[in-house]
């Protein structure tokens, strides 16, 4: 067992967030779904305060060794999330992470605070890729605006708080500071690279962006003493391994998931096996 | 029925240029039968994402046809590879870009990934219409695939059906020999090299324009401009309706949200576990 900001999980590989539809993976597989979960912690989609219904298509387009997506975090807002989700994805046999989005602190905080309440939810990942209404700012690409809200959610749950890295800055590494300097307990990285894909502007994702995930793990791990989830193309148990010899103590799967919907459970299992080959 | 949790090597059984399309079968050991509508994700096991990293991700394919086969039937080399036999399924494929251009080139022996059956399925003309008696099924170019299994399950329950298959050109034609043999079809070009000169849905237009328009359920599966013609004519007459749709695919099983399709009330609905047959 791993022990992850208090998370007790049976291997290092969960889902990014937005990439794994538990509910709906499970009415479309069964019960083998449940019997060989894919992830040993699973990070729910994004929600927001409101329902979005997300962007027009076309969402998504195949690029060299990757895609662009422009989805546009649709989802039931927070009180569908709470009634109809929650307690579905409560009964996954992994811990919960909650993914939580908003356009300012407060309502940030309300929707910590709501959940914080729920037993289900272990923990949340904080998707700072927006802008603060107030000061217009994307959150996640200032370090003061991290701090703030950090500083800002703290006292409102004990439980921890992992902040979402977005690539697009030029120092991912001061945010990161920043994220625990106000109190986060870990850091997740990489969100999407800004990237545009015939009709298609949004976020690029799969192998093609590891490269670049890599450099930014070894930069904020060489940086912060957090325990860091690592993402960005991650597509079989070498790159895993290569995101944890980075500094990740964690590795996501995220658009590999599309393609093999077992790719967690192939990563998991390499690592497995290549840890009882090294002892 | 649930598909199999996860993508399954399948081996291809044969694969045969048919017109301008190509024809290819694998032996599904693990899968259910498919429902007429359903889809599957594929790729190759190999040669895929190596010319300049594409195709990455696996193509979504309306099944054509589907068949429980007894396990002697292949073992032509002598072994048999598991103590049960397996689903032929059999695809219709237009080579439009790199993944489907290499689906064209499949070799019989080789592997594809399979991960399905997925999305839904036509609904019998009673379900759509208590005076649906019979089908009408309306196809546009590749979209003639998924009509052709429901064809055989709808003659199967002996359901009347009768069959309109439209086709741009010689060049984008194909298919009829190979999924259609057996029964009587009507059929349109645009350029006139077969049948009808003009659009499939001038066919259904007369069809509709008859005494019987009324005792049946159409069902239609083509490019976009041919779907909205079918609805709009459906619509016009208060004909029962279903399409089976398209859109660009990552995932196929409700993970990516790529295939959102406007339901008319500002939000959207996933084409992979929503649709693909969606009611007009």
């Amino acid at each position: 067992m791993i022990d992850f900001c208090g998370l007790r999980l049976a291997n290092p590989v969960i889902n990014a967030s937005g990439t794994f539809d538990a509910i709906t993976a499970g009415r479309v597989y069964g019960d083998a779904l449940l019997a060989e979960f894919p992830f040993s912690a699973f990070v729910s989609k994004t929600i927001t305060l409101e329902p979005r219904a997300g962007n027009a298509p076309q969402r998504i387009w195949e690029t060299p060794a990757g895609m662009v997506n422009s989805i546009g975090l649709p989802n039931k807002g927070l009180a569908g999330f709470i009634a109809e989700d929650l307690p579905q994805l409560g009964e996954l046999p992994a811990p919960l992470i909650v993914s939580v989005m908003a356009t300012g602190r407060d309502d940030f905080g309300r929707m910590v605070s709501a959940l914080d309440e729920r037993d289900e939810v272990a923990a949340f990942e904080l998707n700072v890729s927006c802008p603060n209404v107030h000061s217009g700012l994307i959150v996640g690409e200032q370090p003061a605006e991290t701090l703030a809200l950090l500083e800002a959610l703290r006292p409102l749950t004990a439980k921890p708080l992992i902040v979402k890295l977005t690539p697009n800055v030029a120092d991912p590494a001061a945010v990161a500071v920043a994220a625990e300097e106000g109190g986060a307990d870990a850091v997740s990285l990489i969100n999407t690279v800004k990237a545009s894909g015939g009709p298609v502007t949004g976020g690029l994702s799969g192998p093609a962006i590891r490269p670049i995930a890599i450099a930014q793990v070894k930069a904020v791990a060489a940086v912060v003493g957090l325990p860091i989830v690592g993402m960005g193309g991650v597509c079989s148990g070498a790159d895993a391994a290569e995101m944890l010899a980075a500094g990740a103590s964690l590795v996501a799967v995220g658009t590999e998931s599309f393609r093999d919907p077992r790719a967690g459970l192939r990563i998991a299992a390499y690592l497995s096996e290549t840890s009882e080959r090294s002892l | 029925m649930t598909a199999p949790f996860g993508r399954r090597a399948c081996e291809v059984l044969d694969s045969h240029a048919s017109g301008g399309y190509s024809v290819f079968s694998l032996l599904d050991r693990e899968g259910p039968e498919p429902e007429p509508g359903q889809f599957y994700m594929l790729a190759t096991q190999s040669h895929w994402e190596e010319a300049g990293g594409r195709p990455f991700l696996p193509r979504a394919l309306s099944v054509a046809d589907a068949h429980t086969e007894p396990r002697s039937r292949f073992e032509p080399h002598g072994e048999p590879k598991l103590d049960r036999g397996g689903v032929r399924l059999d695809f219709l494929i237009e080579g439009v870009g790199p993944g489907t251009d290499r689906l064209c080139e499949l070799e019989p022996g080789e592997n594809v990934w399979l991960n399905g059956p997925l999305g839904n399925s036509f609904s019998p003309p009673r379900e759509l219409s208590e005076n649906a008696a019979g089908a009408i099924l309306v196809g546009g170019g590749i979209g003639i695939a998924p009509l052709a299994l429901w064809r055989r399950r709808l003659a199967a329950r002996n359901v009347p059906a009768r069959v309109l298959l439209g086709f741009r050109d010689e060049a984008h034609s194909g298919g009829i020999d190979d999924l259609f043999a057996c029964c009587e079809v009507a059929l349109a070009s645009d350029d006139g090299h077969i049948g009808h000169h003009g659009y499939v849905t001038d066919l259904l237009s007369t069809m509709l324009d008859g005494d019987d328009a009324q005792s049946a359920a159409v069902y239609a599966c083509g490019p976009p401009p041919m779907l909205d013609a079918v609805q709009a004519l459906c619509t016009s007459r208060e004909v029962a309706c279903e399409l089976a749709m398209e859109s660009p695919m990552a995932c196929g099983y409700g993970a990516c949200y790529g295939c959102a399709v406007p339901k008319g009330d500002g939000t959207y609905l996933r084409l992979c576990v929503d649709g693909p047959v969606v009611r007009a």
